[in-house]
């Protein structure tokens, strides 16, 4: 296990009956990252959250969480004995208590001294302190979440582990939250283990992302490379667009269109325009019959469909899988 | 719309007004009368079937009937939340489980108190086994007593506990439980925390559905009390039949319906949400 990593999962398998949710994942979360796990619904990204919180406990392979083991074979600490905890999807406020009570709720187990400088503490931190005595039925997304955060950052955990936490939230909020969680991870130095769907959100957000397809991590990085350099065909087309022509991957943006021909350059027809404000996706079928969707900066064409382009690019962009 | 609603709800509305507005129009009138010679009901009015009713005798009658419906309620409270429990956790069995609850309704009251009675009486099943067995000597005096009122009446209406706490628990949140031990609750911490107190509105439904009837029974304190256990009930359907006093019997009942509906009214807000 390399020394700074707070967080390691080895050779991790989960099956629910037939299904198996999570095949042999390991992993290293490096201490005071913002680590994600990406991936489509039903890829196990879930799973392997709740199995570092302790929901579930794997068939097979282990849980180290700095430098102590929380699950094996045969043994596994309970949910309240691990010292990581959990930002629900749905945030799982406690609906009979305050936003007080709900952020205390943690502190009284645990039996812990100073609550009350505590609380005060975090209720600064995520902007709350105006609304301690609310029900939490009262509070709008935003602030559910953020009541959802400081109930688990007040207790200081190795590891904060997030699901979905933004997909409850309208999407007008859901970029503004994505700075302010990134900047409030940065201030506060707590591991994130962030699970999401959303690849602009994984992207944006973290240090590392490992991309889990079927259960098993595909690719593990940081975003650019992960990006720039991906290592299957599952990872090209799930993190952005990438068209595939004579066999290489080719990133929208890499793609140059053009009235003239050039050197290397194919002929396409264009079949369709998406206008996506700052910039549009042209649509083309190239003479191979491949079709491939460039972007291009909003002044620049004036592309119609049924009319001749043709289509370059660097070689150096190319992805090659 | 409206006119179709109020079609459908008029025979409804008739049999209500016919079976219960009527009748109890009737109780009240004759609570007010003064007794016939032989049975009925006579003029003067008077207030005076009320006023009987703060002789300390009915009064310990009425203590003694809410202690009883308390207890058996408390102990339906504790033996159903369980069973209400495992309902809810158990999956595609859930149908089976809960059909079984209900199963014992399929047969009259009445004749499963006489179950019981042949049970639990001097000459009955356990005491024969266990003289047979050599464990007692003389049969253990399980009938004619509280115990065995309150056994009856646990048994009678666990159901009815049991029914509305699962259908609490049934919507209950899972992430909610998961959230409680992830935050460090041991699990008995999280049911005391987090399940018991959201369950709130269950278990104030269940204790009225379990309290209220147990309250006004009389067959069970009848048969499986004996004539040691007069309950409120008992003391109705006694003035009702041998005492021949027809508005006293009136007036208890009466005072009966007031205080349950007045329970009811207590816990108004928990029963809208589920009854």
């Amino acid at each position: 296990m390399a020394e700074d990593c707070i967080l390691e999962l080895r050779r991790v398998s989960k099956a629910f009956g037939a299904h198996q949710a999570v095949s042999n994942v390991s992993l290293a979360v490096p201490r005071g990252a913002f680590f994600s796990l990406l991936g489509p619904s039903g890829c196990g990204k879930t799973t392997t959250l709740r199995l570092v919180a302790g929901f579930e406990n794997p068939d097979e392979g282990e849980i180290w969480l700095n430098g102590s083991r929380l699950a094996g074979p045969g043994e596994s600490l309970p949910p309240y004995r691990r010292n990581v905890n959990t930002v629900f999807q749905s945030y799982a406020l406690f609906p009979h208590l305050t936003v007080r009570g709900n952020i205390e709720f943690g502190l009284r187990r645990k039996r812990a001294d100073r609550i009350e400088e505590r609380l005060r503490a975090v209720l600064e931190q995520v902007q709350l302190s105006d609304k301690e005595l609310r029900r939490t039925s009262q509070l709008s997304g935003g602030e559910r979440q953020r009541v959802a955060l400081a109930r688990s950052l007040v207790l200081e955990p190795d590891v904060l582990l997030l699901d979905e936490p933004l997909s409850a939230l309208d999407p007008q909020l859901r970029k503004q939250v994505r700075a302010e969680l990134k900047d409030l991870q940065r201030r506060v130095g707590v591991t994130f283990l962030f699970v999401t769907h959303d690849q602009e959100e994984a992207l944006s957000m973290s240090d590392f992302v490992a991309v889990l397809n079927h259960g098993a991590v595909e690719q593990v990085g940081p975003p650019e490379e992960v990006y720039r350099h991906p290592a299957t065909r599952f990872v090209a087309s799930f993190l952005g667009a990438m068209n595939w022509i004579d066999g290489v991957g080719l990133r929208p943006e890499a793609l140059r269109l053009s009235r003239q021909a050039a050197d290397g350059s194919r002929r396409a027809i264009v079949t369709g325009k998406t206008f996506l404000g700052p910039m549009v996706y042209v649509e083309a079928t190239l003479e191979s019959g491949e079709t491939c969707s460039a972007q291009a900066s909003n002044g620049a064409t004036g592309f119609q469909a049924g009319e001749t382009v043709h289509v370059s690019w660097d070689a150096a962009d190319e992805v090659r899988l | 719309m409206k006119r179709l609603r109020s079609v459908f709800l008029a025979p409804t509305s008739v049999i209500l007004a016919a079976t219960l507005v009527a009748p109890l129009a009737i109780v009240c009138v004759y609570s007010f009368l003064s007794r016939g010679a032989y049975g009925g009901v006579r003029e003067p009015l008077s207030l005076e079937n009320y006023t009987r009713l703060w002789d300390p005798l009915y009064g310990l009658i009425f203590w003694r009937s809410f202690w009883i419906a308390g207890i058996s309620t408390a102990i339906c409270l504790v033996l159903g939340f369980p069973l209400a429990m495992f309902i809810a956790s158990s999956g595609r069995r859930k149908t089976l489980y809960l059909s079984l609850v209900i199963l014992p309704f399929w047969t009259s009251f009445l004749i499963r108190i006489y179950a019981w009675m042949f049970l639990l009486r001097d000459t009955g099943l356990i005491n024969t086994a266990l003289q047979a067995m050599g464990v007692i000597r003389e049969p253990l005096p399980m009938l004619y007593n509280d115990g065995a009122v309150i056994l009856g009446l646990v048994y009678g209406f666990l159901p009815f506990m049991v029914l509305p706490l699962y259908a609490t628990l049934e919507r209950l949140d899972a992430s909610l439980i998961e959230a409680s031990a992830d935050l460090g609750a041991r699990p008995f911490e999280t049911f005391f925390r987090v399940t018991l107190p959201l369950c709130a509105p269950g278990i104030r439904a269940g204790a009225i559905l379990v309290f209220v009837p147990s309250l006004g029974t009389y067959l069970t304190s009848d048969l499986l009390g004996g004539s040691k256990t007069i309950l409120i009930g008992n003391l109705v359907q006694n003035q009702f039949t041998a005492a021949r006093d027809w508005p006293f019997g009136a007036a208890a009942s009466l005072a009966l319906m007031i205080i349950a509906t007045a329970l009811l009214f207590a816990a108004r807000r928990s029963g809208e949400e589920l009854l």
